[in-house]
């Protein structure tokens, strides 16, 4: 993994960030390599591989190219997850072999323009009717947006305005009535492609559906506790480099104890943090609850990789200022972190939540 | 402390308040995406006397103070960065001159600059000098009665659409810091040429550029102050300056507080606006503090400056220092609360968060700040 993502995607990275390119070179490799399978079972045509490989795998490509970790994390993680866990053998035997190989990518449609934090108020709905379900609705924030093959989408089938009314559905991009709407201008990450999912009288098949009618926010909240290793390895992947490119730098220049110190503390940071991460992979390797440690670890991997990039770019200076430079980009790229995947405000919801419940 | 601002500062903030709602503000997205330099504002804020800010009226200008200079860095940056640039380096360019300057050379070479019919621009560091001033190598070599300047300037905020260049070059190499000088370079009589404008992360409506002088000939009338005298120079201008630079700071972290403010009064989830949650509203409170905190030690900074106490230059670093982390903080915290929305150039935050980092790094980094501040409180 490593040589791949020294040798192939790294090189692409600031060009990736420069032409806002999807990175096709580097998802290209990450298939040869077999890393979008890499939770999907051996039967399926996936690698097998547990949460604490895969947190790896996308620390690895995050150090090379954060765009392109989290195209291959959201496929892996919420993009495949939600069939792993609840898909009946059917859509296993559809639709894993065809994300495995890496012939469809993955994506995650949950939020839409008035349900970000508050996912359960979500408008879009699913009609049913003889042979299926009719979906209608915008999603926003949608990462892997048109690139994507296979959309997870949750939509209202019941008749409660909230959690309980919510499904999930498996909506095959080239379904009619599936449009992209705007495709965002972002701040960083500009090899993925992040937009609008536009469902205008999108039909589906009703064993398309994911779990069980009602069980969509479980589904979708149960994706997102893998999701947030994935995104914690993305983290730590771009504080890893930011790190080692500190180091480089000083190494190279000269260094006194101003920076020293700064180092140190960046440094201890990221191994506090990646410890947190390796162990809510390890939990949820072993089909242990790690909902709380899913979302210490995701905010405590963000929140570093934001200090650590911006500490990097300040002892980097103004050469590190200037576009192209990876410590600029590191920092571009961090912010998203502490935002999607269910924002660090919602971690902290979360986190506090767990402690608080009785019984 | 309160800062009693006179009568005629606050007619001018208010002008400049509006103009910069009226004028400046729809342009700052626009600034960024082109990263160009917006022309029609220095001409706006040139035909409004707020160019003449930083110079005395027997100059030409309407003021002097530094505390004014901040109060309109501050208004300008809190819509666009780039263009409060325009106010704060031409104030950092004309510095020099006002400090060091005969009563001749600034009745010569200011009114132009006060007027706006000039850009100023400030060339201090090099390719191979940054925090380390004093090892540049750009030479100026005496021929009778003009120097002639060879070497390379880097990072030169506005130096490719500058008229006039305050430089400093060794007139007597291998003397260190005393073997420096400044010079005033006019672009008419002593052109410089300008090799890269740099592709940066924030700011981007301010052209930052790589200058080389080629054989350069500037009159020894010209030179500010005595030769061997320019290190020392470039340390008061820099004393002078970073108020400004803290008002930049402040600025943008007010212009994304407001916008993140408005926004989480009126973006509704759970059945409320995300304002009535406690952990916003905590979020809310430390960044108000903080900018509250940054704008009393700015404007200290600047009474400071303008009265020329003993300590102002310990003062004016921490007023940088602290203005410009906070700002890094308070725009990094504001993205947050706009969520998805904050990330997206739809939205102003993400713009004002990559604008904040310089903040940290120019007119002495904040490492060379903690430096200036621990060496006065260790002499």
């Amino acid at each position: 993994m490593r040589e791949i993502a020294q040798s192939v995607v790294m090189p692409l990275a600031a060009e990736v960030d420069r032409d806002h390119r999807f990175p096709r070179e580097a998802i290209d490799a990450a298939t040869e390599a077999g890393l979008m399978g890499v939770l999907i079972p051996r039967e399926f045509g996936g690698a097998g591989l547990d949460a604490l490989a895969f947190a790896v795998c996308i620390e690895e490509l995050a150090q090379a190219c954060a765009s392109t970790a989290v195209i291959v994390d959201v496929h892996t993680s919420v993009g495949t997850e939600p069939i792993l866990l609840f898909g009946d053998e059917a859509l296993k035997r559809t639709w894993l072999p065809r994300l495995a190989s890496g012939e469809l990518l993955g994506a995650f449609a949950l939020s839409e323009p008035s349900s970000g934090s508050d996912a359960a108020s979500l408008k879009t709905t699913a009609r049913r009717n003889a042979s299926g379900y009719v979906i209608n609705g915008t999603k926003v924030f949608i990462t892997n947006i048109g690139e994507a093959g296979l959309y997870t989408v949750f939509a209202r089938t019941g008749d409660d305005p909230r959690a309980g009314g919510i499904s999930a559905f498996l909506v095959p991009a080239d379904t009619p009535g599936v449009k992209v709407g705007q495709v965002f201008h972002k701040m960083g990450l500009h090899g993925s492609p992040t937009g609008e999912l536009v469902l205008e009288d999108v039909h589906v098949p009703a064993g398309n559906m994911l779990g069980r009618e009602g069980e969509g926010f479980t589904v979708a909240m149960r994706a997102l506790d893998s999701g947030r290793i994935g995104i914690s390895g993305q983290a730590l992947g771009i504080a890893q480099a930011a790190l080692d490119e500190s180091r480089a730098l000083m190494r190279e220049r000269g260094h006194e104890q101003g920076d020293d110190f700064v180092l140190a503390d960046m440094a201890t940071r990221v191994e506090s943090a990646r410890l947190l991460a390796y162990h809510a992979a390890w939990l949820c390797s072993r089909g242990a609850r790690f909902t709380r440690e899913a979302s210490m670890s995701k905010l405590h991997c963000t929140d570093t990789a934001m200090q650590v990039a911006i500490d990097a770019l300040q002892i980097a200076g103004e050469d590190g200022a200037i576009a192209g430079s990876a410590f600029e980009r590191h920092v571009r790229d961090a912010k998203a972190l502490q935002i999607y995947e269910g924002s660090n405000q919602v971690q902290r919801v979360v986190i506090a939540r767990e402690l608080l419940k009785t019984g | 402390m309160d800062f009693e601002f006179t009568a005629e500062q606050l007619a001018i903030r208010d002008t400049i308040r509006e103009l910069v709602q009226d004028r400046v503000a729809p342009r700052a997205a626009e600034i960024d995406e082109k990263s160009e330099y917006p022309k029609d504002i220095e001409k706006l804020f040139a035909d409004n006397g707020i160019l003449g800010i930083p110079f005395p009226e027997e100059y030409g200008g309407i003021s002097g103070s530094s505390v004014t200079i901040c109060m309109g860095i501050e208004e300008i940056a809190k819509a666009c960065a780039s263009s409060s640039l325009i106010l704060a380096v031409q104030a950092l360019g004309s510095y020099p001159i006002l400090v060091a300057g005969s009563e001749e050379q600034k009745k010569r070479l200011c009114p132009p600059l006060a007027a706006g019919e000039k850009v100023a621009a400030y060339a201090l560091s090099e390719p191979g000098s940054g925090s380390d001033a004093a090892a540049m190598k750009t030479r100026a070599k005496r021929y009778g009665s003009e120097y002639v300047l060879n070497g390379t300037k880097q990072f030169i905020t506005h130096g490719s659409i500058a008229g006039t260049l305050v430089v400093f070059a060794e007139t007597d190499p291998g003397d260190g810091h005393r073997g420096i000088s400044a010079f005033v370079l006019e672009r008419e009589t002593s052109p410089w040429t300008v090799a890269k404008i740099e592709h940066k992360l924030g700011i981007r409506g301010s052209p930052t550029a790589q200058i080389v002088l080629e054989d350069v000939k500037v009159p020894a009338a010209n030179r500010l102050g005595e030769e061997g005298a320019g290190f020392k120079l470039a340390l008061a201008v820099l004393d002078r300056s970073r108020p400004g630079i803290g008002a930049q700071a402040l600025g943008i972290a007010e212009g994304a507080f407001d916008y993140a403010l408005n926004y989480v009064k009126d973006r509704q989830q759970f059945g409320q606006p995300i304002s009535s949650f406690q952990g916003i509203q905590f979020m809310l409170a430390d960044m108000a503090t903080q900018i509250e905190a940054a704008r009393h030690l700015v404007f200290l900074s600047a009474t400071k400056v303008d009265g020329k106490a003993p300590d102002l230059t310990k003062t004016a670093a921490m007023a940088k220092l602290f203005a410009s982390d906070m700002a890094m903080r308070v725009t990094t915290d504001c993205v947050q609360l706009l969520g998805g929305y904050g990330y997206i150039s739809d939205y102003p935050v993400e713009r004002m968060m990559r604008d904040a980092k310089i903040t940290q790094i120019y007119e002495g980094t904040n490492q060379i700040q903690r430096v200036v501040i621990a060496r006065a409180l260790l002499r």
